[in-house]
């Protein structure tokens, strides 16, 4: 199932995706989602960050949004959700309320999972990644990783 | 983990971690003989240095060579990384670095290679660190070792000098049920023979000096990491669950998930302890590992041969091999290791401490070395070399008694082999 993502289906998502619009992100430099965001926008994502409690300020060159019904004008290609579990099904509500229907990706982070909600994006049309980190993934697909000897799964003799 | 091929260990052992060179197309991995790395521009240099990227800096950290090795070992092992650096003995140091800190204790096997009981009885203890020894015989006595202090328990899978296999899923059990990792030296099975990671250890270390590199060229250490430990789960781990002010409090666990030991191996240990592997060595053992299983599958028919002759001979008191029928661990070892009991085993001459040094000093193929896991055959006189430092009763603990003789053996004509040892031992008992 999605639950095990392919290689070719997080190459191409991560690839074709422009926008990321961060769902919890924090804004403390030590918080994993910050260090995560940020990842995303030095690799040239556009990253958008969302967080109630610190909306109107500025991070990663982005006015920090209250929520996503702020993004209904934006052509946010994924969401990447820093909540717990039991808070997706109200996000997605919003995203595809709002983001639709440019919105093609709901990923969720390390530890965030929630099989509901997945299935209705799903049903919605839209890709699913449950309990990943599209910074290691993006590491682990293009060849970073690699530098540090991680096992990255990836054989191949071509060029 | 995705829906990737899986391939077969002898694929992995040759192309895990490598890809033809994109800057020449040169199809073996070429020797990255660099100290520094030039940076893009300033932000390209801010990022590595915060861990936010992962790249090439100094090559006391990371170096592409080594880099492909460290993911060959990891993936052979079903880790999720390795860190090498430069002998077996560092990597037990980088492996209980980020576990420890002063008044820490580590339960470890009774049954060890002699310079890891020395190292764990003697030179740990200027780290403020502690090590208590126990026979993993005895879960109960393994249970009563663990303190509150205890912060790993470790074991050798084939126990040097060999005859013992470790039954790694009951430590597994025990670690679990204190919150600890079990860390086990899978120097002389291999992943080829031994899957600690399978049977619930938490991390793994190898002298890569061995049966991986294959021919005696270099010496080298790895640490791999199952990924698969909690770091965050009690306090016992601060150096990976608390914040690092090396890295302005970022928390490695937290921040790398299963890939926080790893990290922090490079980010603290290599950077700070400074025991890297070179290039040059690496290289001598990717091109080894190219014929692990092949070398395996040979070291192991030929010890199996070794020893049942052996067995069978009236000048020899005892064999050791766990491969034999005879062995306490027969039932075990054809559980846990199925592909065979590895190649190193001791066998007692009747005669003792002289006939031993009689039988070393005649033998032709053989040669008296102080290693293992060469395609070479080698002897050592445990009791008077690598276990020299322990009293008499730490070598009959660690099955190295003054009788007793070490075989590592090579992957010669097995009929060779043979005759060697009978012309010796015909010439020490005569």
């Amino acid at each position: 199932m999605t639950d095990n993502p392919s290689d070719a289906f997080l190459h191409q998502i991560l690839r074709d995706t422009k926008t990321i619009a961060c769902v919890g992100v924090s804004s403390n430099p030590v918080r994993p989602s910050h260090f995560v965001a940020r990842y995303l926008h030095y690799r040239g994502y556009r990253v958008i960050p969302v967080n109630p409690g610190q909306a109107g300020k500025l991070l990663f060159g982005e006015v920090i949004r209250a929520d996503l019904s702020e993004l209904a004008d934006t052509p946010v290609d994924m969401i990447d959700i820093f909540r717990r579990p039991d808070a997706v099904p109200a996000i997605l509500d919003q995203a595809l309320e709002h983001l639709a229907p440019h919105l093609k990706t709901v990923w969720m982070q390390i530890g965030v999972q929630n099989e509901e909600a997945a299935a209705k994006a799903r049903a919605h049309g839209l890709n699913v990644i449950q309990n990943r980190c599209p910074k290691i993934e993006y590491q682990r697909l293009f060849g970073e990783l690699r530098k540090a000897g991680f096992n990255t799964g990836i054989i191949s003799s071509r060029l | 983990m995705t829906d990737r091929p899986s391939y077969g260990f002898d694929t992995l052992q040759i192309h895990a971690g490598a890809r033809p060179d994109p800057a020449t197309g040169a199809r073996q991995t070429p020797i990255h003989q660099t100290t520094a790395y030039v940076f893009r521009d300033a932000d390209h240099a801010a990022a590595l240095f915060n861990l936010q990227e992962v790249g090439f800096i100094y090559s006391r950290l990371t170096n592409p060579t080594v880099a492909v090795l460290q993911e060959r070992i990891a993936t052979l092992e079903g880790g999720v990384g390795a860190v090498c650096c430069s002998s077996g003995h560092a990597a037990q140091i980088m492996a209980l670095f980020p576990l420890m800190s002063p008044g820490m204790n580590v339960v470890a096997s009774t049954r060890l290679y002699g310079g890891t009981l020395t190292q764990f009885s003697q030179t740990i203890k200027r780290f403020g660190w502690s090590a208590t020894f126990v026979d993993m015989d005895d879960e109960e006595a393994v249970k009563a070792a663990v303190d509150e202090n205890t912060r790993a328990i470790f074991c050798e899978s084939i126990a040097n000098p060999g005859g013992y296999v470790t039954d790694i899923p009951a430590m597994a059990k025990i670690a679990d049920a204190n919150g600890i990792p079990l860390i086990v030296d899978n120097t002389t099975a291999t992943p080829f023979l031994c899957r600690p990671f399978e049977m619930g250890a938490s991390l793994v270390v190898h002298s890569t000096t061995k049966y991986l590199t294959g021919s005696g060229t270099v010496t080298g250490g790895c640490v791999v990491d199952s990924g698969r430990f909690d770091w965050s789960q009690n306090d016992k781990f601060p150096s990976l669950s608390q914040p690092e002010p090396a890295y302005h409090g970022l928390k490695f666990h937290e921040t790398f998930g299963e890939l926080a030991f790893t990290f922090h191996g490079i980010a603290i240990g290599l950077r700070d302890l400074g025991m890297t592997m070179n290039p040059q060595g690496a290289h001598y053992t990717l091109v080894g590992m190219e014929t692990l299983s092949l070398r395996m599958e040979r070291h192991v028919e030929n010890a199996q041969k070794v020893a049942e002759w052996l067995e069978k001979d009236p000048r020899v008191d005892y064999v050791t091999y766990a491969g034999l029928k005879s062995s306490p661990y027969a039932d075990r070892a054809k559980k846990l290791y199925p592909r065979g009991a590895g190649a190193l085993f001791t066998f007692a001459v009747k005669g003792g401490y002289d006939a031993c040094i009689k039988v070393v000093d005649s033998l032709e193929i053989f040669s008296h070395v102080a290693n293992l896991g060469d395609a070479r055959s080698l002897i050592i006189h445990s009791a008077s070399t690598t276990h020299r430092q322990l009293s008499v009763e730490q070598q009959e603990a660690a099955g190295a008694g003054p009788s007793v003789l070490r075989l590592s053996i090579g992957i010669e004509s097995v009929e060779d082999i043979i005759a060697d040892l009978d012309q010796a031992l015909a010439k020490a008992t005569a």
